[in-house]
């Protein structure tokens, strides 16, 4: 709902004073905020009025004019009868009309669409404004975050240095303290030695002094000397005696190291019945048949003896033996047992977490010797995929290590290599295209020459067929002579034709053998084409001079022909269509 | 345990028969009855009492006056007098074989030996001065004696029976501080002062065995002490460690650590509390009677077992003073070689006893004072420590207890000392002593 709103513009034509109005509909603005103009068809009312402010009843004949006009350059047919004259065409007018009405129809409905496309693009536009605001202000927030962050970083990167350089400080203390610690402490004691040498001085004089002063007077006052404590006399001091302190004292210290020996060979000899007795338990906790101890193939030769050695080792005065090497065989065996048996302890409790998951299968247990030997392959294996894995570091290190000029050469080497080998390559490729194309064209040529070929057989066929018919009349000998020649110049044309054509990829002898000894044939036969060909040429020409032109040599020529020119000219057809 | 009666002294010995002494007069006395057997009279101020070896004489010795005199027990009449003169006294003491006496001089001029059985004298110059300077083996027969000389150390093995000298060797110490022969007396073990951690072992012709260092800058060795069984040789040093050197390699063996914090689980703490004495109201009555007032000033302590962690009293120490109350200052082997007991100056309450067989901590006494002096029965694993409170405290394997000395007033135990036969200990406060018997069947 609207209200009318008339607007007046100024006409276009300056000769009609009328008013041509617009009517313009705003819509309310709550539904929509873009106007739109409307140009609504005016209700049945103001029709009246619509078309009594143009058209009066004075000026019909301009009005009609007018519109005639106007219709005329819009392109519609005129609404008179004829192009001058005062007579309406009714029915162009209805026309006309009716063509008005349809152009306002469609007008209406594009101008719909255009306001529709409008709003839409109106309303996409706002939420893109309102994305591309949202947007900015996230980019914001980042940016600002990143700037925080940023700046977060750098105090603590300048912190952490800060600390490096805190650190690099304490130490330099600790180090220069430490300096200064020992500096100190030799100053210390080289002082406290000379106040020591000092001082010692001063004993040295006291004692002199004390000594000196040493007066008669008794030091000790002793009632009645007592006896020695062991009863013994006091003896003298001779070098006598003092051998024989030193002898005592040696004693002394050789007692005491007998005291320890003993006692640790009372421990070794604990100890060694301690591991003969473990060694016993393990071999009898052991299975019987892996009793005998399972050393890898490197024992080989040795083995037996060790055998012997440890069976010798279970007697029981062997232990007392404390050489070296039996220690160590003893410690060796047992040390094997040990290993044996708790690897078949653990296969024991494989078994048994096996047995209570259920599924005891006889196949998945391996018997050790094989395990063992598995291990000892997988480790070989490991041991030599190591050293693999070693070598190829080092050479892949020594690439790398190369310093750069040799690099770039290599590099270098390696593109001119495969730049070689491209262009060889290419000219390989370039040659084998070149022999592709020749035989290419060898074949076009052939199928031409088998399409002629063909044709001129079919002609001959016609021809023959004719000449026969013919041939029981027309006798033309004595023309024979003449053609031949210009017969033979097409053949050594056509005959060199040939040979080029044989000048190919393959042993030129195939059909040169059969060009050389056939020549006559060949040229016979193409004597045939030439006169086969000349006749479609000539198709007009008059027929008995063609006709009677080898009549015997196409006779002669047709049998040969027939019997092994045929073979022949099928022959080197294949041939041709050989290679 | 049962207690004898308290007795003025101002020395005592007790070796065999507790010998006390006031003021100038030694008083022998029976070690069961603590009955008065002899008295003797000196001319001066006694300062140091020592028991010859074989308990048949008794040196008493006066530093002022520079004079030792020599008593004996058999003899009453008999007596003897050194005079050391001009020269003074420092440190008087018997040789192993029970007829000689050693005087140390002033100024450490020089070691005068005195024969009882001859009128020899031997002199030993340029003796040492430092605490352990002279050491005798165990069986007595030869003494070590640290000298110095040029401002260098050096060791003298003398023989004991005839005096003679037996080796003289440098040390390559800083400034040594004292030796000690193991109990095999085959091993002599020297160590530096404390600026320098070092321990030397010597053979006992002189050659050096091994020579251990465990650190080099901080303060070093504080104690040191031989295992009954020469086996072990536990160096207790200012870093709050002890280390255990074994005597087959002279390496070390374990490092037995004192921290504030007990986390172990299988160390048993036993803390001293203090119970205060119940009184019933109604009781009090006034005056107070005596035995009232004595059960309620004196106080009751008890040992109760702490769950572990247990965080003990850490004092730190005071930067600045010299020989600071910081590291392993006591260390002490029981007699059958399966305990070590230590105190670490910084924890003053605590006595920390360890399982030699396994190197583990193995018991944490705590107590309400700082420790005094604890020593180890003679006999048996048992331990008796006194805080300076008026209780004595003994630990043994079994569990521990704590021991009130009966009497009147205060009396504050500062040292204790075992009988030899296991059976009494006395125990000294500042000028009185008690002897405290033990019954073998009662020491839970």
């Amino acid at each position: 709902m609207g209200d009318w709103r008339t607007v007046t513009v100024p006409l276009l034509s300056s000769d009609s004073k009328n008013i041509f109005p617009y009517t313009s509909e705003r819509k309310s603005p709550a539904s929509m905020s873009s106007e739109v103009l409307r140009l609504s068809l005016p209700s049945a009312k103001s029709m009246h009025s619509f078309f009594s402010a143009f058209c009066t009843e004075e000026n019909i004949e301009q009005s009609i004019s007018y519109i005639d006009r106007e219709l005329t350059t819009m392109g519609f047919p005129s609404i008179y009868v004829e192009s001058k004259g005062k007579e309406l065409d009714l029915v162009s007018m209805v026309n006309c009309m009716n063509e008005l009405l349809v152009l306002q129809h469609k007008n209406l409905r594009a101008q719909e669409e255009i306001e529709i496309q409008h709003l839409k693009l109106g309303s996409d536009m706002d939420h893109l404004q309102n994305c591309y605001t949202k947007l900015k202000e996230q980019l914001e927030l980042s940016k600002r975050e990143i700037v925080g962050l940023q700046e977060r970083d750098r105090q603590l990167q300048s912190k952490n240095r800060n600390l490096h350089q805190l650190l690099k400080n304490e130490k330099d203390e600790v180090q220069k303290l430490q300096n200064v610690i020992s500096s100190r402490a030799t100053q210390y004691n080289h002082d406290m030695k000379r106040k020591e040498r000092e001082y010692n001085k001063l004993k040295e004089r006291l004692h002199q002094l004390v000594m000196n002063k040493k007066d008669k007077k008794l030091a000790m006052e002793v009632l009645n000397y007592v006896g020695r404590a062991d009863g013994k006399r006091g003896a003298w001091r001779t070098d006598k005696t003092e051998a024989r302190n030193e002898e005592e004292m040696y004693k002394v210290l050789l007692s005491d190291y007998e005291q320890r020996q003993k006692q640790l060979l009372l421990e070794n000899t604990e100890l060694k019945k301690v591991l003969q007795q473990m060694k016993k338990d393990i071999i009898s906790l052991l299975p019987p048949q892996k009793q005998k101890p399972k050393e890898r193939s490197e024992d080989g030769p040795v083995l037996s003896d060790q055998e012997e050695d440890i069976g010798e080792l279970n007697k029981e005065n062997m232990w007392e033996l404390s050489c070296e090497t039996v220690r160590e065989q003893l410690t060796n065996s047992i040390r094997k047992q040990w290993r044996m048996l708790k690897n078949h302890v653990e296969k024991l409790d494989n078994q048994v977490s096996r047995g209570h998951s259920g599924a005891l299968n006889e196949k998945d247990v391996i018997s050790r010797e094989d395990h063992e030997l598995e291990t000892g392959k997988l480790e070989l294996e490991i041991q030599q995929c190591k050293e693999m894995i070693r070598t190829q570091q080092q050479l892949l290190q020594q690439q790398l290590t190369c310093d750069d000029d040799t690099t770039l050469l290599l590099q270098d080497c390696y593109l001119l290599e495969e730049r070689e080998r491209l262009q060889e390559e290419w000219r390989l490729f370039r040659e084998q295209k070149r022999n592709f194309e020749k035989e290419r064209k060898s074949f076009t040529e052939a199928a031409i020459r088998l399409g002629l070929e063909r044709k001129a057989f079919e002609e001959d066929r016609g021809a023959w067929l004719k000449h026969q018919f013919l041939s029981m009349t027309a006798d033309c000998k004595s023309e024979n002579s003449t053609t031949p020649s210009a017969f033979l110049r097409s053949a050594d044309t056509d005959l060199r034709l040939v040979r080029s054509a044989s000048q190919q990829k393959r042993p030129p002898s195939v059909l040169s053998t059969t060009a050389s000894p056939e020549p006559c044939q060949i040229s016979q036969y193409i004597t045939q084409n030439s006169v086969a060909s000349e006749k479609p040429a000539a198709d007009y020409l008059p027929n008995l001079w063609v006709g009677s032109d080898g009549k015997e040599e196409t006779e002669e020529c047709t049998k040969t022909w027939e019997d092994s020119g045929l073979d022949t000219l099928c022959r080197n057809l294949h041939m041709e269509q050989l290679p | 345990a049962s207690f004898c009666r308290v007795f003025k002294i101002s020395y005592l010995n007790f070796e065999r028969f507790p010998a006390s002494c006031v003021q100038h007069r030694l008083v022998v006395r029976d070690a069961s009855t603590l009955q008065i057997l002899h008295l003797y009279t000196c001319t001066d101020q006694i300062q140091y009492i020592e028991w010859s070896s074989d308990s048949q004489f008794i040196l008493c010795a006066m530093y002022k006056r520079g004079l030792v005199q020599v008593w004996s027990l058999e003899q009453p009449d008999w007596h003897c007098r050194i005079d050391e003169g001009s020269a003074g006294l420092v440190a008087s003491c018997w040789s192993p074989d029970g007829r000689h006496i050693l005087n140390t001089t002033e100024f450490h001029l020089r070691i005068t030996v005195w024969s009882l059985c001859t009128k020899s004298v031997s002199y030993i110059k340029y003796p040492k001065a430092c605490q352990q300077g002279v050491a005798f083996t165990k069986d007595g027969r030869y003494m070590a004696v640290a000298e110095r000389r040029d401002c260098k150390d050096f060791i003298s093995i003398f023989v004991c029976r005839n005096w003679q000298l037996l080796r003289h060797f440098d040390t390559e110490t800083q400034d040594l501080f004292g030796i000690e022969w193991a109990p095999n007396g085959c091993v002599l073990a020297a160590w530096d002062t404390c600026l320098e951690y070092k321990v030397l072992l010597y053979s006992l012709d002189g050659r050096l065995l091994s020579s251990y260092r465990a650190y080099e800058w901080p303060l070093g060795i504080k104690s040191i002490a031989w295992s009954p069984s020469s086996q072990f040789l536990a160096i207790g040093s200012f870093d709050e460690k002890v280390r255990i050197l074994n005597h087959v390699t002279w390496k070390k063996i374990t490092e037995l650590e004192h921290p504030a914090v007990i986390t172990n689980k299988k160390t048993i703490v036993y803390k001293e509390v203090e119970k205060s004495p119940t009184l019933g109201t109604e009781r009090l009555s006034f005056p107070p009677t005596r035995a009232l007032a004595s059960s309620l000033f004196s106080t009751q302590s008890k040992y109760d077992i702490c769950q572990v962690p247990v965080s003990l009293n850490y004092i730190k120490p005071v930067a600045d003073k010299a020989n600071p109350k910081v590291g392993v200052g006591m260390l002490a082997f029981s007699a059958d070689n399966c305990f070590l007991a230590t105190k670490n100056d910084n924890i003053p309450n605590a006595v920390w006893i360890w399982d030699m067989r396994k190197l583990k901590l193995a018991v944490v006494l705590e107590q309400l004072y700082s420790i005094q002096c604890f020593q180890w029965d003679p006999c048996q694993p048992r331990l008796a420590v006194c805080t300076g409170s008026s209780r004595v405290y003994l630990w043994s394997p079994a569990g521990c207890v704590v021991v009130k000395v009966p009497g009147e007033g205060d009396f504050q135990i500062v040292s204790l000392s075992w009988h030899s036969s296991g059976d009494s200990m006395l125990l000294l406060s500042k000028d009185h002593f008690c002897v405290c018997y033990l019954e073998r069947e009662e020491v839970k």
